[in-house]
């Protein structure tokens, strides 16, 4: 039987907020340079040992895996505060991002400019934002996108109707059992109530392997090697033809160290993988237009791909994560009509998902996983940052209108 | 008159208002030529303290007092390393004073961690002992049993003392209420504010709080609390007090400066309630930053459960304040012009905010009126009562 993987990467850094205190408010704008080069909220020092440890090496393998093998393929969702980090710290890192696109056997898959959770806020805010990836996308690698990923794939009905009309023919979700009820993520599927759209379902069990614990010395399948995973992805209980790997793009040499051997079972994996002519990569795009959609899936609640939950919790579980939210989008029509494109830009830099992420309170049994993602001390320090900084948004939404007045 | 004083922090190595009220009243005794050997645990450099000598117990640098002050009873257990520093400094003043022993006319002792110094100097003399309370187990506690251990050691003192000398009469009653002390063993005397002190070319420039001046100017009126975070202070009762005010009169905000063990709690809170924005988190501040946290603000609450004084509040007040104080507050004995409430009673204390807040003629008065008050309190009183209570107890008078 034929079987095709459809390997998805995704690459993102936020701008952190800087220990931007009481007396910086309304005195600094600058939030997110942080004056300490030691800092772990430095986002250039933070970048640079990413890149060193990830990226660049991870694209130098990708690289000559693409140029060897014509029929290995990759999707990648690379974000605009990603790009724009990039731009300005690593440009090289760009590049061979860039070199990996140019070989053609590599897509870009849209998303939101700033990693952030606008469909869940405001729907001109997000349309705006998908739109500033795309202008990006193009700008940069000079590509079109067709498939659509949502922040931290959290994805639901309404989200899968809005891509369908936007254009997209393909979305991405996470392969939750729950919603499948039985049925296997290795199939393309029809989102509820659309009708042109393909809904491409991450088969986790198979991605969490690589992604989170391949180098788990308690795992009792480690080491992982190329014979055994490439045994559970052909013989294993997998039924269907499609097998969706979705994964952070910083699994391969950040959050799996190069110690770990990771790089060389990549390598071996997708050399082993395509040495049977039954078995083969396709890109998100392709896995849709070569498979129609087998049955139609329905998620009315949002499911994201965190967490043993797999729903917004980690971002929207508790009331600081929950007031910050409202105070930010609050701002929305009084900064947008600023047209100041710098307090525009922070703003939105303040919608990247990872500031609400680094406020999680749930530390228990998902707790280490948070812990170990967060740059600040405590969710509380990360908390009163964040609110510092909204505060100082609206001291120069006030400068600017001399209107409206300022808020506690 | 020469005294030991035995006490466990001096400025700027305090945590709190024991260094500052053993400072002033050691210097205004000093003032009337009273000889002091005055005991300390740690080992640091104190400037302007000419006026008396100093001993350091251990070669220990100061306690750390961001977060937990050396308040903070509850870390206190045998073997900890704050029981070991009081047992070195126990053995210091053992040995201090034997080798010295003819000096003194009476032994002086600040709070719990340095009675059992106390007691052993009082032991080995037969000298007077004076155990001032500044604070009991009960007040840190937030008005439960506390501590076993560091109780024990106040009750053994509170017993032992030829006299006892309580900074307020909440203070006297709680010694008499919750350690069985005869109402007659203990004076009240209530601490004082050193104006002068204050005044060493401090300006209020209003650039430390830009925002909160910003919002101020919008017609805001600031509250705000300068104090350790745990739960002897209150504070969760303000933060549901605010919320209750911000719901009748929107133009509120809270300052919130100082740490604690509580800060997590509080912040989490401010959220539950909905007034995260109106809330502001400072951290420790010292120095400029912690003068400007009284001037910026325009009502300032002391929302202790139980507090035996309340230094804060008089320095609050001198910083131009509407004060607002609980009943369970001693500072509230000596001070008129002001609201006062029960830690409890939230919907006054929202009540007493919001009419402070709406009424500019009420806010002036308050802040007017304090200033007479507080000027009357003065440090030199303090020693004149004091040198009486030593001349007394060395005859016996009192025994």
């Amino acid at each position: 039987m034929n079987k095709a993987i459809t390997l998805y990467l995704h690459v993102h850094q936020p701008y952190r907020v800087r220990d931007y205190t009481v007396f910086d408010t309304a005195v600094s704008h600058n939030y997110f340079v942080a004056p300490d080069p030691l800092s772990n909220r430095n986002n250039e020092k933070i970048f640079r040992k990413v890149a060193e440890k990830s990226y660049l090496p991870m694209n130098a393998v990708l690289l000559e895996l693409l140029e060897k093998h014509p029929d290995f393929k990759v999707s990648l969702s690379i974000t605009g505060v990603f790009i724009d980090q990039a731009l300005e710290w690593a440009p090289e890192v760009l590049d061979s991002f860039k070199k990996l696109v140019a070989t053609g056997q590599v897509e870009i898959v849209a998303e939101t400019y700033y990693h952030s959770l606008a469909f869940f806020f405001s729907r001109s805010e997000f349309e705006a934002q998908v739109r500033l990836h795309q202008q990006k996308i193009k700008e940069i690698f000079g590509c079109d996108t067709s498939v659509f990923r949502n922040t931290e794939l959290a994805y639901n009905d309404a989200l899968a109707a809005w891509a369908e009309k936007a254009g997209f023919k393909g979305i991405l979700a996470e392969g939750w059992d729950p919603v499948l009820d039985g049925r296997t993520p290795n199939k393309v599927y029809r989102p509820a109530g659309t009708t042109d759209i393909g809904l491409l379902l991450k088969n986790y069990r198979l991605s969490d392997d690589i992604a989170f614990r391949f180098s788990n010395r308690q795992w009792q399948e480690w080491p992982l090697t190329t014979d055994k995973y490439i045994e559970w992805l052909t013989n294993g209980a997998e039924d269907g033809e499609l097998i969706n790997l979705f994964m952070d793009y910083e699994t391969f040499g950040e959050h799996q160290w190069a110690d770990t051997g990771i790089f060389d079972f990549f390598e071996s994996f997708v050399e082993q993988w395509l040495s049977s002519d039954q078995r083969s990569f396709l890109t998100v795009s392709e896995a849709i237009d070569n498979n129609r959609p087998s049955a139609e899936v329905s998620m009315p609640q949002t499911v994201t791909w965190a967490d043993a939950e797999r729903d917004l919790t980690a971002w929207l579980g508790n009331d600081m994560q929950h007031e910050a939210m409202r105070h930010l989008y609050a701002l929305e029509r009084d900064v947008l009509r600023t047209q100041d494109a710098t307090l525009i830009e922070d703003w939105r830099r303040l919608q990247t998902s990872d500031h609400a992420y680094y406020m999680c309170t749930k530390w228990f049994t998902d707790g280490d996983v948070h812990a170990y993602f967060s740059p600040y001390d405590s969710p509380y320090d990360a908390f009163l940052y964040y609110m510092n900084a909204i505060r100082d948004v609206r001291w120069r939404l006030y400068a600017h209108h001399q209107t409206g007045g300022l808020h506690g | 008159m020469n005294i030991s004083m035995l006490g466990w922090e001096l400025p700027p190595h305090n945590s709190g208002g024991l260094g500052v009220a053993c400072y002033h009243l050691a210097k205004a005794l000093a003032a009337k030529g009273t000889t002091i050997d005055f005991v300390l645990p740690y080992t640091a450099a104190h400037a302007d303290v000419e006026f008396m000598t100093i001993h350091h117990a251990s070669t220990q640098r100061p306690i750390p007092y961001s977060a937990t002050g050396v308040y903070d009873s509850s870390i206190m257990t045998e073997g900890s390393s704050l029981r070991e520093l009081q047992r070195q400094y126990t053995t210091f003043v053992e040995r201090h004073i034997t080798n010295t022993p003819q000096t003194y006319d009476a032994i002086h002792a600040h709070d719990w961690l340095t009675i059992e110094a106390g007691i052993r100097a009082k032991e080995l003399t037969n000298l007077p002992l004076i155990v001032h309370v500044h604070s009991t187990e009960y007040d840190r506690s937030g008005g439960s049993t506390g501590n076993p251990l560091a109780r024990a050691i106040e009750y053994q003192g509170l017993i032992m003392a030829d006299r006892i000398v309580a900074v307020s009469a909440v203070t006297k009653s709680i010694i008499i209420a919750q350690y069985g002390i005869p109402a007659d063993k203990i004076e009240v005397l209530h601490n004082a504010i050193d104006v002068a002190s204050f005044d060493n070319g401090y300006l209020y420039d209003q650039r430390t709080y830009s925002y909160l001046e910003g919002l101020k100017s919008e017609g805001y009126t600031v509250i705000s609390a300068v104090t350790r975070f745990t739960v002897q202070k209150g504070l969760t009762q303000l933060l549901q007090a605010v919320a209750k005010a911000v719901d009748r009169y929107d133009r509120l905000v809270l300052l919130l400066a100082g740490d604690g063990e509580q800060r997590d709690e509080l912040i989490a809170l401010a959220a539950r309630l909905g007034i995260a924005d109106r809330v502001f988190f400072t951290g420790f501040v010292r120095g400029k930053q912690w003068r400007d946290a009284y001037s910026v603000s325009d009502i300032f609450v002391l929302s202790s459960i139980s507090e035996p004084f309340g230094l804060t509040a008089l320095e609050a007040a001198h910083h131009d304040t509407a004060l607002v104080i609980t009943k369970q507050s001693g500072v509230s004995e000596v001070l008129h012009s002001m609201f006062t409430y029960d830690f409890w009673d939230t919907d006054k204390l929202a009540d007493q905010l919001v009419g402070i807040a709406t009424s500019p003629a009420l806010q002036s008065s308050l802040k007017k009126n304090v200033l007479h008050e507080y000027a009357r309190l003065s440090w030199d009183d303090v020693a004149e009562t004091l040198l009486t209570t030593y001349q007394q107890t060395r005859h016996g008078a009192l025994v």
